[in-house]
């Protein structure tokens, strides 16, 4: 009946969306792709003496992600060095995504509990940060842990400490650093998870038994998981590629892959171990997110 | 049913605010509630039924008084630690757990080992007759279902009380009228004593053994479906529960005499002035100028199918509501202005002392 020219103004339709998103589609390709491309070009070329790539094909840059060659012979031995840095990257920001949510959590909670009317003001406060330049705000971190920085002489002043805490330029410093960063991006997708929750299940929790340790277990964090999983997602992913907070915090020799690719653009002079590693981060971080949506995944769906 | 108490509340207090503005939800309850029965707190909204409940499930601390299960105090003891489940007014399912695992949240949290729970799951579903459900998350449920599921799961850890907080209130009337049946089933066949809250007067006389009448925080009575119906003990119980006449009368030897001068002979404790009360379906029309029968007019009629409720007005211009039989086709009935005699039906009649 009418069904043949229903399917035509649909299909006809359908193609109307698509002509209307392809502005949108050929700059994100553009954009996204075509630097992608790029950079995976240049990981297969010969370094030049001042930088740059020499048009010559080579796996060189790819090898030496992982090998360094002997001087002396030749031989190919594995890169301690670059390994600390991987896993120095990986840890550091698997621990900033567990620190924002171990503080993000209770925050969200507490904020999403208050009444509605001050909810707004306390979101506000959350993304205030927000405001000043990262840069600005990670010198301000320095400064508050540095040597002779605001700690370190307020608990030298109350007797707590007799020497000051070295935490600058160390991992934790960096730790510090990026948690305080990265924790809004953690707390405003658990506040929109928890908002949405349904309080009287607590009740219910309560009700049927259950301990409140199991009803944050058995009830709260699997309702409010897709805010975790997306909170993590936010914190991880920036995390590992990080470069201004582990340069002003971690000084010169604590380096994340972020500082790491810079040395090789730079005083490196070698672009396309660079650009190779610069792929494989994109590798690790789209590995880590995979296996994460999907262990989420099947944790909310035991029966799909 | 055996007379042993279950649940008791002694001198009940709640006080919500501080202050000027301190509000007593429940003001000086006390209440035995007995051992399998099924017992309801009817009351209008704000008059503490679900106070009272939520002191009984732990949900609150009572600011005085205490609460006993089985003789002992469980006042201070957290919901999870009571043999008490909780029928919510909003079911508050859990959304990501499946109906069956719903059901065997509480048995699970008690540790019960696996076995168990899956047997008694299957059980409680076939009691609700949802069998076919097990594997569904909450959300496909219709609202029907998911008072079933909100039922088995709060019966499966076998509580000794249930607590149903006006749990019919979201459905149908349809529906409604079925889950009244249905839980006057389960009620007897699991032998659970039920406390059941609602505002619907109908509700409480079709299904509990005994009710509760609370008004503005106080328990106004406690008896039989038809102790309520038939001897209110004041105004309020009277006036919530079903339809009622009220006359102002005098306390006079033998009876009360009524504005119009009339005698009616009733038992009377009271003195001075009183308030008569007689059920629409206890007034009788009879002839004009009958001996005995009180003069009246009829005003309107207002036709219910099998009833037809007139509305009169006495000499002094009280006005009464006699429920009447409907008369059959063909038949003359009462017509609107015609002069009546009113009789009350012997023992109907009520002295209510306020």
């Amino acid at each position: 009946m009418a069904s043949r020219a229903e399917e035509r103004m649909q299909r006809q339709s359908a193609r109307n969306g698509w002509l209307l998103s392809l502005p949108a589609l050929g700059l994100l390709l553009i954009a996204a792709l075509g630097p992608l491309l790029i950079i995976f070009v240049y990981s297969v070329l010969t370094p030049g003496q001042y930088g740059n790539v020499v048009w010559e094909f080579s796996w060189d840059g790819w090898v030496s992600i992982l090998f360094t060659r002997d001087i002396f012979d030749g031989t190919l031995g594995l890169a301690d060095a670059h390994l600390t840095i991987f896993w120095r990257s990986v840890s550091l920001s698997l621990m900033t995504t567990l620190a924002t949510f171990a503080l993000g959590f209770p925050t969200a909670w507490f904020i999403a509990t208050r009444p509605p009317r001050q909810r707004g003001l306390w979101l506000f406060l959350i993304t205030i940060p927000f405001w000043t330049n990262l840069l600005i705000r990670t010198f301000a971190i320095n400064e508050v842990i540095r040597q002779e920085g605001v700690l370190n002489t307020f608990l030298l002043w109350t007797g707590v400490i007799e020497r000051p805490l070295s935490i600058i330029y160390t991992d934790t410093a960096v730790l510090i650093g990026m948690a305080y960063v990265y924790l809004p991006l953690m707390v405003l997708p658990l506040f929109a998870a928890i908002d949405r929750f349904d309080m009287r299940l607590l009740e219910a929790g309560y009700d049927l038994y259950a301990s409140r340790w199991q009803v944050l277990r058995r009830v709260i964090l699997p309702i409010v998981k897709p805010g975790i999983v997306a909170g993590s997602i936010l914190v991880f992913v920036p995390s590992l590629g990080a470069y201004v907070t582990p340069r002003v915090l971690g000084g010169g020799k604590n380096m994340m892959i972020g500082n790491f690719i810079e040395l090789q653009f730079l005083a490196g002079r070698n672009w396309p171990l660079g650009a190779a590693l610069s792929v494989t981060l994109l590798l690790i971080v789209t590995a880590a997110l995979l296996i994460y949506v999907r262990a989420a995944n099947r944790g909310s769906n035991p029966h799909g | 049913m055996t007379e042993a108490v279950t649940i008791e509340a002694r001198n009940a207090v709640k006080a919500f605010g501080q202050g000027d503005h301190v509000v007593r939800a429940l003001d000086d309850v006390s209440i035995q509630i007995r051992k399998g029965e099924f017992f309801t707190l009817l009351g209008p909204s704000g008059c503490g039924k679900t106070t009272l409940l939520r002191l009984i499930a732990g949900f609150e601390m009572p600011t005085s008084g205490t609460i006993l299960l089985d003789g002992a105090d469980i006042t201070e003891l957290p919901p999870n630690k009571r043999p008490v489940n909780t029928v919510f007014q909003s079911y508050a399912l859990f959304p990501h757990l499946t109906v069956a695992e719903n059901v065997g949240f509480g048995l699970t949290m008690q540790g019960r080992p696996r076995a168990e729970v899956t047997a008694r799951v299957a059980e409680m579903l076939a009691l609700v007759k949802l069998e076919a459900m097990a594997g569904r998350k909450v959300s496909q449920l219709s609202g029907g279902q998911q008072q079933r599921v909100a039922l088995a799961r709060a019966l499966a850890p076998q509580p000794k009380v249930l607590l149903l907080d006006e749990p019919l209130s979201a459905l149908d009337l349809k529906l409604r009228k079925e889950m009244q049946v249905e839980l006057k089933r389960l009620q007897t066949e699991t032998g659970i004593t039920f406390i059941f809250v609602t505002h619907d007067q109908e509700e409480a006389l079709t299904m509990s053994d005994r009710i509760g009448v609370m008004s503005a925080g106080k328990l106004q009575q406690v008896g039989s479906p038809k102790d309520i119906y038939t001897r209110p003990v004041n105004r309020f119980v009277a006036s919530f529960i079903g339809e009622t006449n009220f006359l102002p009368a005098t306390v006079v030897p033998g009876g009360v005499r009524l504005a119009t001068g009339d005698v009616v002979e009733v038992a009377a404790q009271a003195r001075g002035d009183v308030t008569l009360t007689v059920r629409p379906e206890q007034v009788r029309i009879v002839g004009a100028g009958e001996a005995g029968a009180i003069a009246a007019t009829v005003k309107f009629l207002v036709y219910f199918g099998t009833d037809t409720h007139c509305h009169l007005a006495l000499a002094d211009g009280t006005e009464v509501v006699a429920r009447v039989q409907s008369p059959a086709s063909g038949e003359a009935g009462i017509e609107a202005g015609s002069a009546v005699g009113l009789r009350f039906a012997s023992g109907a009649a009520q002295v209510l002392e306020d």
